[in-house]
């Protein structure tokens, strides 16, 4: 296992706080992708936990990639990983945002 | 009486997930989860061993309603670890059991999907699907009933197989498997000459849903639909067996005329010709409608 985070600047806006979801299953080649409101000082903050150890750099690409698409100001994510390719990542990253500010599961 | 099959266009059980399962089973909204995936409750033993954890271990537990009755409702997550139970896995749905008892619901609907006791999690695994069993029981002495649906990807099988059997009533469609050791278990321990795993068609005739439910232990066979699962619930609250020593003589009963009937039997289709079914073979190819109209002279299970 190896534990990542990273932290990227929200886009300034402070996000209402709305309830935390939950995308994905953790199973091979999967991942599940928490998405709750957290007092970060408008930054945002993504931990992941990952099986598969030594692909940091690759994590900061997709991670930076979904940064630019979406404001993370003051937002927790929190990534358990089984070996998803960046393609699955980037998808499954998309649609937590997508159902967090849509507010509900 | 056709063979061609008409797919339903609802929802398929089988290929949603557990919360996706859990909201369009109940009724519009209703659903709450207890212990949010937020408060990362997730395994100890598995962080230990250097395995990926999932927030919700592998269960989701809440309550909501459905067709206005409270009930408590717990679905376990098939893609993470196959649904096996865990201590953490295990304490939620214990936990939930024991609200039952003490709140006293109008029913618990357990979407079992689990290979049984998680192996990481060993003796803490085992312990946790003896507390299952127990708290089932205790639920359903309170007068609470306890309804299963099994249609998942991994079936029920192992611990979780017998919880399932411990419940007032089960659901299952022909996707869903239910048994003690699962296929790949039989293969392994006994020899590939005992039991293929590899053969589908073998492998559902004989832990099945049909097949499960023409031997008398499910009480409904439906669509691989969440509404067709949606809508058995609802009856099966309306109509629960109770906890009674007469119930349980009835169903030892009910196993030793099989065993008597159908104990040297080699294959389920065996099973289905003593039953008095004319073209069993035909069986495992039939729509749920069509089957059901098949065996309706000779089923024997409660209802």
């Amino acid at each position: 296992m190896e534990q990542l985070e990273y932290e990227f600047d929200g886009a300034g806006s402070l996000r209402q706080s709305g309830p935390a979801v939950l995308v994905g299953v953790v199973s091979s080649g999967n991942l599940e992708v928490l998405v709750e409101s957290a007092e970060l000082g408008g930054r945002g903050r993504i931990v992941v936990n990952t099986s598969v150890r030594g692909f940091g750099e690759i994590w900061q690409a997709v991670l930076t990639d979904f940064a630019g698409r979406h404001n993370l100001a003051n937002l927790l994510i929190s990534i358990n990983d089984a070996g998803a390719t960046p393609a699955v990542v980037s998808l499954r990253l998309d649609q937590a945002a997508e159902e967090f500010y849509r507010g509900e599961p | 009486m056709t063979t061609t099959s008409c797919r339903t266009t609802g929802q398929s059980y089988y290929e949603s997930n557990a919360l996706k399962r859990i909201t369009s089973l109940l009724d519009p909204g209703s659903f709450h989860e207890i212990i949010r995936p937020e408060e990362k409750i997730s395994s100890p033993h598995l962080r230990i061993l250097g395995q990926p954890c999932s927030f919700n271990d592998g269960i989701i537990v809440g309550a909501g309603r459905l067709a206005g009755k409270k009930v408590l409702i717990a679905g376990q997550e098939g893609g993470f670890m196959g649904g096996a139970v865990g201590e953490v896995h295990g304490a939620k749905l214990t936990g939930l059991l024991q609200r039952a008892t003490e709140e006293g619901p109008d029913g618990v609907l357990l979407l079992l999907e689990s290979g049984g006791v998680r192996l990481h999690e060993a003796n803490a695994g085992l312990i946790a699907v003896s507390e299952i069993i127990r708290s089932v029981l205790a639920a359903r002495v309170a007068g609470v009933p306890v309804i299963g649906l099994i249609g998942g990807v991994y079936g029920c099988f192992g611990g979780m197989g017998i919880v399932a059997r411990c419940c007032n009533a089960l659901i299952i469609s022909e996707e869903g498997r239910m048994g003690l050791s699962g296929p790949e278990v039989i293969e392994t321990t006994m020899g590939v000459e005992e039991f293929d795993a590899s053969d589908r068609a073998l492998v559902w005739r004989t832990v099945g849903g049909k097949h499960r439910y023409l031997i008398g232990e499910v009480q409904r066979l439906v669509d691989d639909d969440v509404a067709a699962f949606r809508a058995a619930a609802i009856e099966l609250l309306n109509d629960p067996r109770p906890l009674s020593l007469e119930e349980l003589q009835k169903e030892h009963g009910m196993l030793s005329d099989r065993l008597k009937s159908c104990g040297s039997a080699y294959d389920a289709i065996d099973i289905w010709h003593t039953m008095g079914i004319a073209e069993p073979e035909t069986l495992p190819l039939l729509d749920t409608a069509a089957f059901h109209k098949a065996v309706q002279h000779v089923y024997r299970g409660a209802a």
